[in-house]
């Protein structure tokens, strides 16, 4: 008789990182640390499957904390950078975490594109609906009339939707949690790295240092989880609707879902066939490929 | 000046009137005669319109620049036939449809040979029998057979069908036939030489560089005259297993580069300087990483949109200066297209040692320009050296730091992946282990110890790469310096300056960065007369030699005009200078051939 000797499963607590949050007292960050902490433990994976990509920002410190690969990049390019990791080796689950101001301001671009192109990462982001680490200023998400340091007088620029934004850029999960709800994130987080695409998660992270406006009990007398008004993810139209209503009800939960489009990485033909990843392929190219490509000079 | 067969072919009309069929179909048959070739395409940024103008070097040796005569012309239009008779010599061609374009002025001697096309052909509505007509005469007046270019059209339309293969064959024949009966051909028929050679452009090459250095990833956003390198990676993609991405701007193609080279993948990017400008600051956070990536910048004329088809070495301090911060980095400029295909499997073995980012300043003379280069050259399995790179588990279970402090500054580098060596890259500061140190408290230890162990990486740069050498004539009166594309047309240059009793020599600079300040000093210590020359206006690379050698040249060939050095050009400065007749100490050609 063999004694069978089993690694105890990994807990959240296995994938704290190497420092603590330097996150003020309060805010919303710890929340969805938290839960995605929970939610690789829950799914199983290990800390050296796992890449944490982030960008600049209160909310890009993340990948420090977490206890994974990590790579902490420019402000706002972190979909682009991660999109390089997750197609030069798809056998890695890619995260992504940051802001509002670094995803839908300075990095709005490649949220468009990385949408449309249905990249098999999972992106968090932590909105606070300001911009935190420049003490305070405007951001992208920011209600209309917020009084901030750069809008002294009230914001007069109304703010992006990240819901209805992602739905219509091509993204194929889209979720909005809220830090007040850890459960409802992991949840959230736990679909969002099994599904295979592109996966938009915003998270209300309130700001408790310099957004006196939208705070836990703002969110907390308005968030209604859509899986309890028996919402379709698959309905897209509906997702749009509730996506738009802000002032009353606020609908956190599974937005959308659709399941039948390829990721980029699963079209990709030199891919076909589940080819090993150009990361770890050999460099050198054979003698009859060079005989080809030098035949057709002459 | 050696003698042998040196024969230009300049092909001229408006975009859209097909002129690169000929000249494809031209060079095919050069290459394939064991000929070279050096072919400049003089155009403007328009798909249908405009002027362009094809020139074609064919030499039964080494042709380093496009040269300085058209010996034969094929006009397409008459804009053509009006802005290029005049610079005909005696004994060069004019090949043009005699029934819409009319020679004008011209020297004596010039053979002008009118092509009745419609009577030809049968049929005055093919815009494209012309060309196809020319072809014949072409290749009666070089001395060739006709099965000769029968075989190069057949070559060039098969993929189109017989009837098409076959209706030019009849239209080359016809004008063939009419040029035997009207026109002399060549006292000295086109040559050939025992081993056929292949054809490539500049952007090919470097491709082709990139694929033999083992690149598997490669993005990019168009832009001229990058975008050759984009389109050769994307067609051999498959075959390769490289993986081509085309990104929404250069910024996202910087920074996917970086994600992909730090998987472990060789990866590599090209653009010209307006999306180079976009990419500097991804350039400064490989730097920071340590993060191997491999950056083209394609030179084209500046600032902003500038002149985007047309050449410039205007972006050496752009290149030197790419990205905030104190930082190292590789910056090579290389001298042709066969040697842009070296230098990038060279440097790619750099960044992996050294782990960090380099910059080739490629240009749009090398870039766009087609080539002949012998088959056996093109060695596609050159030494590849990843460095101190962990892409498989070994075992180790750790502690493992990503930025240890090594006596040497490299630290060993594990990938995404690999398990036991889980660390965070970062682009604020950080310690050996990979932990900020920007935020909560700043270490000026722990930074100076940063900043010197990333300085002290490129220490054995210097043993292992070429310092330039003075080439040439040991007693030279004059010595020309010149960086990047410009050594071919410098070459040229001399052996036109010897035929006329100058003695000259010459340094060309390939390595820009870090810069072999001993050895170029050491080597124009004995210069009698040292003249710089660049296609910039500033003198960009005089400013930097003089920063690091201290050295301040006599004089200075310059052109920014945005169409390349012919060899006159620099001969005719070099005189100039050696007779004391430029003002100001910079001598600046005139481009005589206007397109």
């Amino acid at each position: 008789m063999t004694i069978e000797l089993r690694e105890k499963p990994l807990t959240a607590k296995d994938f704290k990182g190497k420092v603590d949050p330097d996150w003020c007292p309060g805010c919303g960050d710890f929340a969805l640390l938290r839960a995605t902490q929970m939610s690789v433990a829950e799914l199983g994976l290990s800390p050296h499957e796992i890449v944490c990509v982030s960008g600049i920002g209160c909310s890009s410190n993340f990948p420090g904390y977490f206890n994974s690969y990590g790579m902490h990049t420019l402000h706002g390019r972190a979909l682009a950078v991660a999109t390089g990791v997750k197609m030069a080796n798809q056998t890695l689950t890619v995260l992504v975490t940051g802001g509002d101001g670094d995803g839908y301001g300075i990095g709005g671009n490649h949220f468009t594109h990385t949408a449309r192109r249905n990249v098999d990462l999972t992106y968090l982001v932590m909105n606070n609906q300001i911009y935190g680490l420049t003490t305070g200023q405007v951001s992208p998400s920011s209600s209309l009339g917020m009084k901030t340091k750069s809008t002294p007088f009230g914001n007069i620029e109304r703010p992006v939707n990240p819901i209805t934004s992602a739905i219509m850029n091509g993204a194929t999960y889209v979720g909005r949690g809220f830090s007040g709800n850890i459960k409802q994130l992991v949840r959230l987080i736990k679909g969002a790295i099994e599904h295979p695409g592109f996966a938009v998660i915003d998270v209300f992270s309130p700001c408790v240092t310099f957004n006196r406006d939208n705070t836990y009990d703002f969110f907390r007398q308005r968030v209604v989880p859509l899986e309890d008004e028996g919402h379709d993810p698959s309905d897209w139209k509906s997702a749009c609707e509730r996506a738009m209503e802000w002032d009353e009800r606020i609908y956190t939960g599974l937005f959308y879902q659709d399941q039948a489009v390829q990721s980029l990485h699963a079209l990709e033909p030199i891919l076909d066939g589940g080819a090993p990843p150009v990361s770890h392929v050999s460099e050198a190219i054979t003698q009859e490929q060079r005989d080809r490509i030098v035949r057709r000079m002459m | 000046m050696s003698q042998g067969f040196d024969f230009s072919i300049a092909i001229g009309g408006a975009a859209g009137q097909g002129i690169a069929t000929p000249g494809n179909i031209l060079a095919r048959m050069f290459v394939r005669r064991g000929l070279h070739l050096n072919a400049y395409n003089a155009y403007q940024s328009i798909i249908r319109g405009g002027h362009i103008l094809l020139t074609m070097r064919v030499r039964d040796q080494e042709a380093l620049s496009h040269g300085d005569h058209i010996n034969l012309l094929l006009c397409l239009n008459q804009d053509t036939m009006t802005r290029h008779l005049r610079h005909l010599g005696p004994g060069a061609y004019a090949v043009y449809n005699a029934d819409n374009i009319t020679p004008g002025e011209h020297q004596d001697g010039v053979h002008l040979c009118g092509m009745p096309v419609t009577e030809l052909t049968g049929d005055a509505k093919n815009k494209l029998a012309q060309n196809t007509a020319a072809l014949g005469v072409i290749a009666h007046v070089l001395g060739l057979d006709f099965e000769v270019l029968e075989s190069a059209l057949t070559l060039q339309f098969q993929r189109k069908g017989e009837a098409v293969v076959s209706s030019n064959v009849a239209v080359a024949r016809a004008g063939y036939e009419y040029s035997s009966a009207n026109f002399t051909p060549l006292a000295n028929p086109l040559p050939q030489n025992p081993d056929p050679l292949a054809v490539w452009t500049g952007n090919e090459a470097l491709a082709m560089g990139g694929a033999a250095a083992g690149v598997k990833f490669y993005c990019a956003y168009p832009m001229s005259p990058s975008t050759g390198v984009l389109h050769w990676m994307a067609k051999n993609a498959r075959e390769l297993g490289i993986m081509v991405r085309q990104v929404e701007d250069e910024i996202g193609v910087a920074n996917m580069a970086v994600g992909a080279a730090h998987t472990g993948a060789r990866t590599m990017c090209a653009t010209s300087g307006g999306g180079f400008a976009l990419m500097t600051e991804a350039i400064g956070s490989a730097a920071m990483m340590e993060i191997p990536v491999v950056f083209i910048n394609v030179m084209r004329a500046g600032p902003s949109t500038g002149v985007p088809t047309k050449t410039e070495q205007g972006d050496l301090w752009q290149a030197l200066g790419a990205s905030q911060g104190d930082f190292e980095r590789i910056v090579v400029a290389p001298q042709d297209a066969h040697d842009a295909f070296g230098t990038i499997a060279e440097v790619f073995n750099l960044v992996d040692r050294y782990q960090c980012p380099a910059i080739v300043l490629s240009d749009l003379l090398i870039s766009e320009g087609t080539f002949s280069v012998p088959p056996d050259d093109i060695d596609m399995s050159p030494p590849i050296e990843r460095g101190k790179l962990i892409r498989e588990s070994n075992g180790d279970a750790g502690p493992y730091n990503r930025y240890v402090d090594t006596p040497d500054g490299v630290s060993p580098r594990a990938v995404p992946g690999v398990p036991g060596h889980v660390h965070v890259v970062a682009t604020d500061e950080h310690d050996e282990e990979g932990i900020l140190i920007s935020d909560e408290f700043t270490n000026p230890i722990k930074r100076r110890q940063m900043v010197e162990k990333r300085a002290r990486k490129l220490g054995d740069y210097f043993d292992r790469v070429a310092a330039p050498e003075v080439e040439g004539d040991e007693d030279a009166e004059v010595t020309l310096v010149g960086w990047g594309s410009t050594a071919g047309v410098i070459a040229e240059a001399m052996e036109q300056l010897r035929a006329d009793g100058v003695k000259v020599n010459r340094l060309a600079v390939k390595w820009i960065l870090p810069f072999h300040a001993e050895a170029v000093t050491e080597a124009l210590s004995g210069a009698r007369k040292t003249l710089i020359i660049e296609n910039n206006h500033s003198g960009q690379f005089h400013r930097y030699l003089r920063s690091e050698t201290g050295i301040t040249a006599d004089g200075h060939i310059r052109k920014y005009d945005g169409e390349p050095f012919m060899p006159h050009h620099i001969a005719d400065g070099v005189k100039a200078h050696l007779a004391g007749d430029v003002s100001g100490g910079v001598f600046v050609p005139d481009q005589e051939i206007l397109v």
